[in-house]
């Protein structure tokens, strides 16, 4: 049975090896009309089906025409050991002939273009085309093999074809027909525009589906874990703290409570296009209710938001009710002067050291003794006049900054360092900065404040009961209050001049505080360390008084940067002006923000908040200086002129 | 920002604090519509905001249908009258780079510089001092192509590159997954790349044709000039540039949105490895 039509083609096939197992490999190699041949050679040598099926995995690029995938395969899978198939390998080769070319040239009579099964056909396999022209008699050979009555051919070429796409691979479950069908399901449910630009675009992510299918609905998502969190956090905000003292809180909320109206002011900036999202703003007002409620505050703001590289910083500014503050001041005090005391040890080692290797070789003496430590401000007083908090998201806990030295806003003046976003990293710099992040961040918020933080004209007014004339130093009154009498000034004039604003944060003195403070005061109660530091001291006895602007001194008295104005005064909205807003934003620091109404025609009584309102800047920084004001500021002999602006 | 979806994506990079006011929302919503009428283009996308002393500058990018051809900028003072900026050239860059200090805010404004120039005039040598005359508009023109080429970015995903050329939106983009989004990689210059030939066969033989071919953000000079940060709890990954100080890029996984805004003064960060 195999022999007689091995007989023909064994003549042509002269570089078609005898071994089937080397077939696969040269399949390839050989002419497209060879690798028929081969695999019906192996058909009629009774070898398996299966081993020439490696060669038809790829369809062989000529068999492109056909839209289902070479029948040849499947007719070997499901036709084994059919009579019919010798027969039909007969009858391809009715020639004989041993020139390739000719067999060729057999084929070519049998292609019929653009046929459903198979139009190009290089084999003798599609018997069961029913439209294909050498439909043999000898289909009626195939019966005497067959038990089974053989289905209509067209239905049978229909049953290779899907058999052939459900197969499935070791590696994957999925089959082609599957697939294909979650495509077609998906582009018909879908009907996007043009499916066919995206064809791949959508096969890809059916693909993706498959391989990574939605997780079981029972478990959570692994990779939302963290949001979820967070929206738990955020919805503790939301929820009152009830209870018996539900009915006292209704009465401290409806009276004055410490936290101050974020919505409104989140308003009137945006009028400006500034600020965060409403929705942000909402939050950030629960957030500061619920600081409000841990801490014992009196006055609470929001000062702004800091941008770090991981996390951001919202920042509050706070004034806690009377003597609540002394218990945690003094334990950072201790700390302090733990430091102090260190430092101070060291330096008598030093001495001793040196008095030990006098004897053996006469080293010269240190002269430089470090200068002194300006002692930090007193709470509620200069710079530490307010109280920070802050914390990285609403829903977070408030952490506590740390009060602001004197070294500290120095230091801070001439390095100019992102913020990460975590409060115990270290700040690495050169010249060395003496403190952590929470300590870099402080003394930002005290430069900043110090130039950015404006009012009207007017609004606030100095205490008449203070006796300012005694002060010394030349600080000035250091305290104001809110004028009763104020009416507001008119938009146009906020904008027009800067004489209309006033700074109501003092300045910070070139020494790193806003009283100035004799650091050789301090030196006479050092006297005690010995003689050599005394020595030290003499070339350091003058050291000038450092006079700042006072207090409410107007914005027009700052000082330019660079030929620039350091403040931009617009109105926010040019096409009302009438029902605009003045918005003052700082050139020297940029995301520093200022806002205030004018006073309207209306009557007084439409309106039942006062009339002009008043904000502090908001900023948004990423926590940059400015180079000219850290350059000038810097610069000795300028101290006593007024720098205005710059801290 | 896509003009269409310009409210949503306005909310969504409210994070670093600088956005717009609603007269100005309002007017941009009319006016680039307006605008995408007039000059035909596929997608008109919101640039930004440049801050100057007396004025601002708002800026507009309309792109054809291939999205990596070079865009065309409008920029406008009131977000209704919108005025057609020329393309930048190399001249102009480096003509502009010796400008320094904030945008004045008028485009007629004009920087001089002086400039000491050596003039040959028959056999005598001498310097001149030349005063160049650099208009702002010039400046403004080669700040914002700078800008574009250094720190426009788009997710990996969101173009495809067709087998005939251009790069088409990917309509079937549902966004980046979380993990994906924390990641620099999944992030590209959205711009022609420069680098994706540099890059060894091994890699090559991982990237997808057809979605990679752009340069990541991964190989950035100076590392860490990106800071990702995610916001509103995990929803949000916000993408900052530390190089120029102002680009937010915004994106919320798992969904196609997705766009990055510059509001800011203009002004390259040279402090950046120093800050870091």
């Amino acid at each position: 049975m195999a022999d007689p039509p091995s007989d023909p083609e064994q003549p042509p096939q002269q570089g078609s090896p005898p071994e089937p197992f080397t077939t696969p490999p040269e399949a390839p190699l050989q002419a497209e009309p060879e690798t028929p041949r081969s695999q019906e050679m192996l058909a009629a040598q009774g070898w398996p089906q299966g081993a020439g099926l490696g060669q038809y995995e790829e369809p062989p690029g000529g068999l492109a025409y056909q839209p289902y995938l070479d029948e040849n395969l499947m007719l070997e899978q499901l036709q084994q050991g059919q009579g019919s198939l010798f027969q039909q390998l007969e009858s391809a080769f009715q020639d004989g002939q041993p020139d390739p070319l000719a067999q060729y040239h057999a084929y070519q009579r049998e292609e019929q273009p653009f046929q459903p099964y198979g139009g190009a056909q290089h084999g003798p396999y599609m018997r069961d085309d029913p439209s294909l022209q050498f439909s043999p008699s000898e289909l009626g050979f195939m019966s005497y093999d067959m038990e089974v009555s053989e289905p209509e051919p067209r239905e049978l070429a229909v049953q290779n074809a899907k058999a052939y796409l459900l197969q499935t691979s070791i590696s994957c479950d999925l089959s082609l027909y599957e697939h294909l069908v979650n495509m077609l399901t998906k582009i018909l449910n879908q009907r996007p525009e043009d499916p066919l630009s995206i064809l791949e675009s959508l096969n890809r992510t059916t693909q993706l589906e498959w391989f990574h299918p939605k997780l079981d609905s029972l478990r959570d998502d692994p990779e939302m874990q963290p949001t979820y969190e967070m929206a738990e956090k955020q919805k503790t905000l939301f929820i009152k703290g009830g209870g018996v003292e539900g009915e006292q809180e209704m009465e401290e909320e409806v009276a004055d409570t410490a936290v101050p109206n974020i919505m409104e002011s989140a308003f009137y900036f945006e009028q400006g296009g500034v600020g965060l999202s409403s929705d942000e703003s909402f939050r950030l007002f629960l957030a500061l209710k619920q600081l409000v409620e841990q801490q014992p505050i009196h006055t609470c703001r929001f000062w702004g938001k800091v941008l770090g590289l991981r996390r951001s910083y919202l920042v509050a500014e706070v004034e806690f009710r009377e003597g609540e503050e002394e218990v945690e001041e003094e334990e950072v005090e201790e700390l302090m002067e733990g430091a102090d005391l260190t430092t101070e040890a060291h330096g008598e080692e030093e001495g001793g050291e040196e008095d030990e290797e006098k004897a053996a070789d006469v080293l010269p003496k240190l002269q430089w003794r470090p200068p002194p430590v300006i002692p930090r401000e007193e709470s509620r007083s200069g710079a530490n006049k307010y109280l920070y908090f802050v914390c990285n998201e609403p829903g977070r806990p408030w952490a506590r900054l740390p009060h602001v030295t004197p070294a500290q806003i120095v230091q801070a003046r001439k390095i100019k360092k992102f913020l990460t976003g975590f409060l115990d990293a270290p700040v690495v710099s050169y010249p060395p900065f003496p403190g952590n992040e929470a300590n870099y961040l402080r003394a930002q918020i005290a430069r900043i404040s110090a130039a950015t933080h404006i009012s009207p004209l007017g609004f606030y007014q100095f205490n008449e009961e203070e006796g300012d004339e005694e002060e010394e130093g030349g600080a000035g009154r250091d305290s104001f209050e809110e004028n009763p009498d104020f009416e507001g000034l008119p938009v146009f004039e906020l904008v027009d001049s800067m004489a209309n604003w006033v700074h109501h944060m003092q300045h910070i003195l070139p020494q790193g505080r806003c009283t100035w403070v004799n650091p050789l005061q301090k030196k006479e109660e050092e006297e005690e360390l010995g003689e050599e530091e005394e020595k030290g001291d003499e070339g350091m006895e003058e050291a000038e008084q450092e006079i700042g602007p006072p207090l409410l001194t107007p914005l027009s008295e700052d000082a330019e940067i660079m030929h620039m104005s350091p403040w931009t005064a617009r109105l926010s909205c040019s096409l009302c002006p009438q029902y605009s807003v003045a918005i003052v934003r700082s050139n020297l620091w940029p995301g520093a923000y200022a806002f205030a109404m004018g006073n309207y025609t209306l009557p007084p009584t439409s309106l039942s908040a006062p009339l002009t309102r008043l904000s502090p800047a908001f900023l948004i920084n990423h926590e940059r200086a400015p180079p000219a004001a850290t350059g000038r500021a810097y610069l000795p002999g300028l101290s006593t002129r007024w720098q205005g602006g710059f801290s | 920002m896509d003009a269409d979806s310009l409210l949503l994506s306005l909310e969504l990079a409210s994070g670093s604090g600088q956005g717009l006011s609603p007269d100005r929302r309002a007017s941009l919503l009319t006016s680039l519509l307006l605008v995408k009428r007039d000059y035909r283009y596929s997608r008109v996308l919101f640039w930004g905001r440049i801050l100057g002393l007396v004025a601002d500058y708002y800026i507009a990018q309309g792109l054809d249908e291939d999205q990596l051809a070079p865009r065309k900028t409008l920029y406008s003072l009131n977000c209704m009258e919108w005025s057609l900026l020329p393309p930048a050239t190399e001249e102009m860059i480096t003509q502009t780079s010796v400008v320094k200090g904030r945008f004045m805010g008028d485009p007629s404004h004009e920087y001089e510089y002086t400039e000491l120039q050596k003039m040959n005039e028959g056999d005598k040598v001498y310097e001149e001092e030349i005063v160049i005359r650099i208009k702002e508009e010039t400046r403004l023109v080669s700040i914002i192509d700078q800008i574009d080429k250094a720190v426009a970015i788009i997710p990996r995903g969101a173009l495809f590159k067709s087998p005939f050329g251009p790069t088409h939106v990917n309509r079937t983009f549902e966004g980046l997954t979380l993990s994906e989004a924390k990641k620099l990689s999944s992030y590209f210059h959205f711009r022609e790349p420069i680098e994706l030939k540099n890059k060894t066969l091994l890699e090559k033989a991982d990237l997808d044709p057809s979605l990679d071919f752009m340069d990541s953000l991964e190989h950035d000079i100076p590392k860490g000039s990106w800071s990702i940060q995610m916001e509103r709890g995990n929803a949000l990954v916000v993408l900052r540039s530390l190089l120029w100080p102002g680009l937010t890029f915004y994106h919320a996984p798992g969904t196609k949105n997705c766009g990055y805004i510059y509001v800011g003064t203009g002004e390259k960060n040279m402090d950046l490895p120093f800050m870091l």
